[in-house]
């Protein structure tokens, strides 16, 4: 693996602060749905790649949408078409697509989460009814508010999920979070994953060892390295890790999906 | 040929290149970006007697030209490292440098005699300078006195060359280095890095969790280099410079300052095949300077 050059092949926002970039890059090849990749600013005073999500990866063809969350995403955001960034990866573990087989698959979506699981709704929509593949794929996407034009969710429709939208302050779709969406619409699931704010998946953890039921989740950290070396982004675990032989797993390395029920949030 | 290998210890290395302890792992997860048999030795994560949790998260910070970073030396401790990151660097051709960390006198020297009987280990450094955990570490490395006892202590427990890791955080750089030299220390590295703070004025919260966190980067390197200068003139063992380097430019700079040997640090999150570019960029910079042995460059500066 090296850190490579990717060519900014288009950029559109998709609502306030939240941007949509393709890019042509070899660090595309090989990526699994749920791994991310290391962007990093071309300003040389800003030395750590940005630990931003795959949404989507087709052979050369690699898909970020991020919120712009500080100077960093700020300055890559500003990039044009047909402008180049370094970029390391696919990194790390990816969802578990096998878990779904035979399942009612609930896909939770809060905000800026939303991007991590379009490419898992894409492949599981494309196994859909086989023998290792879902029985049912829904995605329940929570927005804020309005304003942030229900950002994905067609994406995720296009490729054949179940879509329900929810909004903090109902001024679009279903009032409320994604799990109250969930417990209004009486939508039932097998298998949840899920990726989005801290408190959103702290509630999913707790709602899924309700119902019994398995539950992925995606986590986000401080990242230095991005490949397991600097111990920079550990989450605390309920059992000793088998890496680190204390209560810490890589959100890098052994992430960023974990079984929800082996993580402390 | 350019002869890029230095004298250390009374061991010789292929170049002068390694990496800075905890910015690199055991080179496991590295080795996958980087041939690490190409570097001039390997230099390890802490490890201690047993098992450390380090700190809560956040444990890292961007700041401009740098980071900060309070991990708080979580390391499985030393069984596991012998079984597991040893028993990986025995298949390389690469020396070894493993750095030790203690809450205690005691656990370093228990930590230095189970290491020093290793035949894969070459030399010992001592983290006597780490500023994120609250016993041991710092404590020992920002007294002259403590840092005198806790040198003597571990090199009589040691059976290879004994390494103290300097802390910048100090008034006095130069007294420091000879403390170490008067306990016996066979070499000295440094800096560490440089106790720091970031506030979210947004949140009004520290960035990190532990408050405060230690600076490295390219943001450091000038003091570094003027440490470094400092620190070996004061003293006749050898020194490993490192703090900020992120090209051969650096690397050469450092060594004309007082090192023999010098160590990349954070700029292996930046460019993970950095130090096998540095290598080859310093013999480019010797075919252009004319310049047959790297090693005669080595404290030019103190004329």
């Amino acid at each position: 693996m090296k850190k490579c050059v990717a060519h900014i092949i288009s950029k559109t926002q998709l609502c306030e602060g939240i941007i949509d970039m393709r890019l042509r890059t070899e660090a595309a090849r090989g990526a699994r749905c749920g791994q991310f990749v290391l962007v990093f600013p071309n300003d040389p005073s800003r030395l750590l790649g940005r630990p931003l999500c795959i949404c989507q990866a087709q052979e050369d063809c690699l898909r970020i949408v991020f919120r712009i969350s500080g100077r960093g995403t700020q300055e890559i955001s500003e990039l044009h078409t047909d402008e180049k960034i370094m970029i390391e990866g696919p990194l790390g573990n990816g969802w578990d697509v096998s878990a779904a087989a035979g399942k009612e698959v609930l896909l939770l979506c809060g905000g800026i989460g939303a991007p991590a699981l379009l490419q898992l709704a894409q492949d599981l929509c494309s196994i859909k009814g086989k023998e290792n593949g879902p029985k049912q794929v829904r995605a329940i996407l929570g927005y804020r508010d309005a304003s942030m034009k229900a950002f994905l969710a067609e994406d995720f429709k296009e490729h054949g999920a179940e879509v329900i939208i929810a909004s903090d302050d109902g001024s679009i779709g279903v009032g409320g979070n994604v799990l109250d969406a969930a417990k209004q619409e009486g939508i039932g699931a097998d298998v949840i994953y899920a990726c989005g704010p801290m408190p959103m998946l702290s509630a999913v953890k707790g709602y899924a060892r309700e119902k019994g039921i398995p539950a992925y989740i995606s986590l986000e950290e401080r990242m230095a390295c991005g490949v397991g070396a600097c111990l920079g982004c550990v989450v605390k675990t309920a059992e000793k890790d088998g890496h680190s032989h204390v209560n810490n797993a890589r959100i890098c390395t052994e992430g960023p999906v974990f079984d929800a029920s082996e993580v402390i949030l | 040929m350019r002869d890029l290998s230095v004298s250390f210890c009374g061991m010789k290395f292929k170049n002068p290149v390694t990496c800075a302890s905890g910015t690199f792992g055991s080179g496991i997860e590295y080795s996958e970006f980087v041939d690490i048999d190409k570097l001039g030795a390997l230099t390890t994560k802490g490890v201690s007697v047993t098992a450390w949790e380090g700190n809560a998260t956040p444990r890292v910070a961007e700041t401009p030209s740098g980071m900060m970073n309070a991990i708080g030396l979580q390391n499985p401790g030393v069984d596991v490292f012998i079984q597991r990151d040893l028993a990986f660097l025995r298949e390389h051709d690469v020396p070894v440098i493993v750095n030790v960390c203690g809450h205690s006198t005691e656990e370093y020297v228990e930590a230095v005699k189970i290491l020093s009987d290793r035949e894969e280990v070459s030399c010992l450094e001592i983290n006597v300078s780490c500023p994120n955990v609250k016993e041991g570490g710092i404590a020992f490395g920002t007294d002259a006195k403590s840092l005198f006892s806790i040198t003597q202590a571990v090199k009589k427990a040691s059976k290879k060359p004994v390494i103290m890791k300097l802390s910048p955080n100090v008034t006095d750089i130069a007294l420091m280095a000879r403390s170490a030299e008067e306990g016996g220390a066979d070499a000295i590295s440094l800096i560490n890095t440089f106790t720091a703070m970031k506030i979210d004025i947004y949140r009004k919260c520290f960035v990190l969790a532990n408050r405060t966190g230690g600076l490295s980067g390219p943001a450091i390197h000038p003091i570094a280099v003027r440490m470094v200068y400092e620190a070996s003139k004061a003293v006749k063992i050898p020194v490993i410079g490192m703090g900020g380097i992120a090209c051969a430019e650096d690397a050469i700079e450092m060594m004309m300052a007082g090192a023999t040997l010098v160590a990349v640090g954070m700029m292996n999150f930046h460019e993970p095949a950095l130090m096998t570019d540095i290598i080859k960029d310093m013999e480019g910079y010797m075919e252009k300077t004319g310049l047959e042995r790297i090693s005669d460059i080595i404290g030019c500066m103190h004329g």
